[in-house]
């Protein structure tokens, strides 16, 4: 913990070299073939650039539709400062900021509803219609193909004493110093718990839900961010040259956005603007050179296409990315050694004898609805797909504090169950019930929620973050709510949830890997960090899908006195093919076959069963079913 | 209220437009369907199609001559590009694919702008398309009626390739299940070459097609890129009926919207398309699992 305040000054350099730069750069780039203006468009297309890296680079979300709130902004602007509705230049400029945030909003509600190339098609499209819309319907407003003439400059100051920016060095001072204010505040969103939940949703989207993140409502933040920095771009951009262009809401725009983007850089947010250095230095110098004036932008693509084939970090990324490994260098070898010695020695590593009972304290507050010693009630519940019943009418009870294990021949209907339980899939019928309240129906960030989590069979870590930030984003989970827009505070200022983080990693034996990117971690690591996730959430139940699954014997018998920790404080459902452990770990037991409930016991009960030794055995009486 | 014969004459055009878009969208549905790919450069490839057929004609007189080696060339582009970089990026996230094809789409567009300028080219109508037919009450440009037909039996040769031939069932299965296809011992990376392939030739037939009724501009495409993104919305990703209905169905929307109001033919369609995202996100055809 000494070494935060380090760290914090540190976290301060990138701020100041983008003060330098922005204060250097009209003294020494015009050497180079950048005049005032050119530096002020390229600050322009950056100030877009922020808020787009922020839905991009951050989020993951691949927009083609950020003209749309670029010439909202823009033309709102432009509209009421010529129209005479408003003659403060500052006054306009917040409100078409604000009528982009707007139509953000209304887009995005439509568009986070889908992912992938549905998204970016989306966005495309609103994109054209708001180009059509300027085009024609609107044109009384907007001026359709002649765009709005005559956009006045701010002035600073009242009365007598007011300083009109006029365009040159003031224009590009004023900027600069909106971009560095921008830059400041768009750093400060990176490293807020709504940044960190927003990478994480790049990483893995379906465990940050799992955790209880409200993830549509997190990508509308997002989304609404973007649309006011471009907004406010847009806005400036009419008092710049006095003229609001029709062209700000055309496909270019977007496609030009996204090209400096990854020239530059994504997720770096000065990339697009060192992007956009880039394209409109080519474009306007190209053009100086006999024999190249129309190919500038061949040039551009071609760079485009090689920068996206090998490249994919663009300019700003791959120093950011050199840099780090430099620095990083030792540390990050020294994990992998670590990683490879546990991988190789397997056994050793884990020593029984260190391994004692512990004591889990979840600091966080347990929710638990009512004094109901049932935890779950599981009433009825069915999943049919088509013709297949993988789920046949399963209900069972879960006492509080137990550790209750679900187990069944492969095929039995298990994992959908557990699927179930947590409302990640949706049953056909039947209900969940968690002390009492209604479960089922509400979505898998809601069942999170209500506390419980699931530690899923197949890992869904977020690989590029350290073990520390994967555990953060779930202990943030439930602590902050499905959805909280503090913006400004540093992600990790929440003493509660750090105090669980470091909880959490001492009961998982991560401590001396907690800085370790997850993806380097060996095998079973990567296994305890999974339980730790869910752990993490501080669930009232916690769900453990198959958490000996691929463990050498060592492994094994380390995780089920960690499943035994855990036990003592919050009751446990457990999916394993492992009996040996299952007999030896649960309370109560129940067997599924065929997607029905074939017996529910003590497991000395479970174990003398008659119907269960057939049903491991090889089928029930050469098929009774199906 | 517009009167009768403007509106039929509307719809006609509707048809006309809506085939074409059919036949664009197609081209982009099954590359996306089968290799997963949302192709941007689809409209640039587009304009390489009318460009094709503009460069082809100034050598030969014959324009039919002209579609087929345009068409020769579109299979030879599409394979080229499949093997120099698509290829790269079937294991990649869907953001990369989208902007290497973006990409391709620059640099196709400005090769287009090297070699012929930015100004508009034009490109005779067919001596078998001049002038006008007598349709009942109504008088309609010849060609036009003669692209609808066109383009119609292309649509119909694509789908008999599609529903009746074996590499069909290979393309329609890799649609459904990719993985298994590849478990069963059928080599998809050929079939993704050749499909490729035949959305470029589809999107260049277009384009050749269209050349006559429009200025040829490098940029030409772009416009009709993003319609055939609501087109496929409309049908649902990947589906083929879906991207010839919904083409019709666009084609119609644009064309008789600006029957009544030329201002909003555009918004509508894409309003439309707002529309049914909220109320049938997979699409008129699509299958709830795809999205």
């Amino acid at each position: 913990m000494k070494v935060v305040p380090v760290g914090r000054a540190r976290s301060y350099l990138p701020e100041f070299a983008v003060l330098v730069t922005l204060v250097a750069a009209p003294i020494a780039l015009p050497y180079l073939g950048f005049s005032t203006d050119l530096l002020t468009r390229v600050l322009n297309w950056g100030l877009i650039g922020l808020g787009f890296d922020i839905l991009f680079g951050l989020t993951g979300l691949l927009s083609f539709g950020q003209a749309a709130f670029y010439g909202v902004g823009g033309f709102v602007t432009a509209y009421l400062l010529v129209s005479g509705a408003l003659n403060s230049v500052w006054l306009a400029l917040a409100a078409g900021t604000a009528a982009a945030g707007f139509a953000g909003l209304v887009v995005g509600w439509l568009a986070v509803r889908r992912i992938g190339i549905y998204f970016t098609m989306i966005t495309l499209a609103f994109g054209q219609m708001a180009y059509f819309m300027e085009n024609s319907p609107l044109s009384d407003y907007t001026g359709g193909e002649n765009g709005i003439p005559g956009v006045p400059v701010p002035v600073l100051g009242f009365g007598e004493h007011a300083i009109r920016i006029s365009a040159g060095l003031p224009m590009y001072t004023l900027f600069a110093v909106i971009f560095f204010a921008g830059y400041v505040l768009a750093r400060r969103i990176v490293g807020s718990p709504v940044g960190a939940v927003l990478l994480a949703i790049k990483e893995n989207t379906g465990r940050v839900a799992m955790l209880g993140h409200n993830v549509p409502a997190y990508k509308l933040t997002a989304f609404v961010i973007a649309a006011l920095y471009a907004g406010l771009a847009g806005g400036l951009l009419g008092s710049f040259q006095s003229y609001m262009p029709p062209d700000a809401f055309a496909l270019e725009t977007s496609g030009q956005l996204v090209v400096q983007t990854i020239v530059g850089g994504a997720g770096t947010l000065v990339g697009p603007l060192v992007g956009a250095a880039v394209w409109m230095w080519l474009r306007d110098n190209l053009q100086l050179v006999p024999g190249l004036a129309t190919l500038w932008k061949l040039v551009l693509g071609l760079a485009f296409i090689v920068l996206v084939i090998g490249l994919r970090r663009g300019i700003c990324g791959e120093i950011a990315h050199w840099w780090s490994e430099r620095r990083n260098y030792a540390a990050l070898r020294a994990a992998e050694a670590a990683t490879q010695a546990i991988e190789a020695t397997g056994e050793r590593i884990v020593k029984p004898s260190v391994r004692r009972a512990r004591d889990v304290m979840l600091p966080l507050p347990s929710p638990a609805i009512g004094a109901s010693d049932i935890a779950l009630d599981v009433r009825a519940l069915a999943r049919h797909y088509g013709g297949l019943k993988a789920v046949d009418g399963v209900s069972f009870k879960v006492m509080r504090g137990s550790i209750h294990a679900v187990i069944g021949p492969n095929g039995a209907g298990k994992s959908t169950l557990f699927k179930m339980l947590l409302d990640e899939i949706s049953p056909s019928s039947g209900d969940v019930l968690l002390f009492g309240a209604k479960v089922t129906g509400s979505g898998v960030s809601h069942a999170a929620q209500f506390g419980i989590a699931k530690s899923n069979q197949l890992n869904q870590l977020f690989p590029n973050l350290s073990v520390r930030q994967n555990l953060r984003i779930a202990a943030l989970g439930r602590r902050r709510g499905p959805l909280r827009l503090d913006l400004l505070r540093p992600a990790d200022s929440l003493p509660e949830v750090e105090e669980q983080v470091g909880s959490v990693l001492a009961l998982l034996d991560l401590v001396g890997r907690a800085d370790t990117p997850a993806h380097i971690l060996a095998y079973g690591e990567k296994r305890r960090l999974e339980i730790g996730m869910a752990l993490a959430t501080s669930p009232n139940v916690l769900l453990l899908d198959e958490p000996l699954a691929g463990m050498s014997p060592a492994e094994r018998a380390a995780t089920c006195a960690l499943i035994r920790d855990i036990a003592r404080a919050c009751t446990i459902v457990i999916v394993e093919h492992d009996l040996d452990a299952i007999f030896e770990l649960a309370e109560r037991i129940t067997v599924l076959y065929e997607g029905r409930l074939l017996a529910d016991g003590s497991p000395e009960e479970i174990r003398r069963n008659q119907r269960v030794q057939d049903a491991y055995l090889g089928g029930l009486h050469a098929h009774e079913s199906a | 209220m517009p009167s009768w014969p403007a509106l039929l004459s509307q719809a006609f055009n509707g048809l006309a437009l809506g085939a074409l878009l059919a036949l664009v969208s197609s081209g982009l549905t099954i590359i996306l369907g089968t290799l997963g790919v949302l192709n941007f450069a689809h409209g640039a490839l587009f304009a390489v199609g009318a460009y094709a057929v503009f460069v082809i004609l100034q050598y030969t007189q014959s324009f039919v001559l002209a579609l087929v080696i345009g068409c020769g060339f579109m299979l030879l582009l599409g394979f080229l590009l499949e093997r120099i970089i698509i290829r790269l990026f079937y294991n990649r996230p869907h953001e990369d694919q989208i902007l290497v094809t973006y990409g391709v789409g620059i640099v196709l567009v400005e090769c287009i702008r090297a070699a012929f300028g930015g100004n508009a080219q034009r490109v005779p109508t067919p001596s078998w398309g001049q002038g006008a037919t007598q349709l009942g009450f109504l008088i309609y440009p010849t060609y036009r009626l003669q692209l609808i037909a066109i383009i119609a039996m292309l649509l119909l040769s694509l789908y008999l390739v599609l529903y009746r031939t074996s590499m069909g069932l290979v393309v329609r299965a890799g649609i459904e299940n990719p993985g298994m296809v590849g478990i069963l011992g059928i080599n998809l990376r050929r079939t993704f070459l050749l499909v490729f392939a035949i959305g470029v030739v589809a999107v260049g037939l277009a384009g050749m097609l269209y050349a006559p009724v429009v200025a040829v501009t490098p940029d030409m495409g772009a416009n009709f890129m993003a319609q055939s993104f609501v087109v496929i919305v409309l049908g649902g990703l990947g589906s083929f009926p879906g991207a010839v209905i919904g083409g019709l169905i666009a084609g119609e929307i644009i064309s008789l919207t600006s029957a009544f109001n030329s201002s909003y033919s555009e918004v509508m369609l894409y309003a439309l398309m707002a529309l049914l995202l909220v109320l049938r996100p997979q699409g008129l055809f699509g299958s709830e699992g795809r999205v």
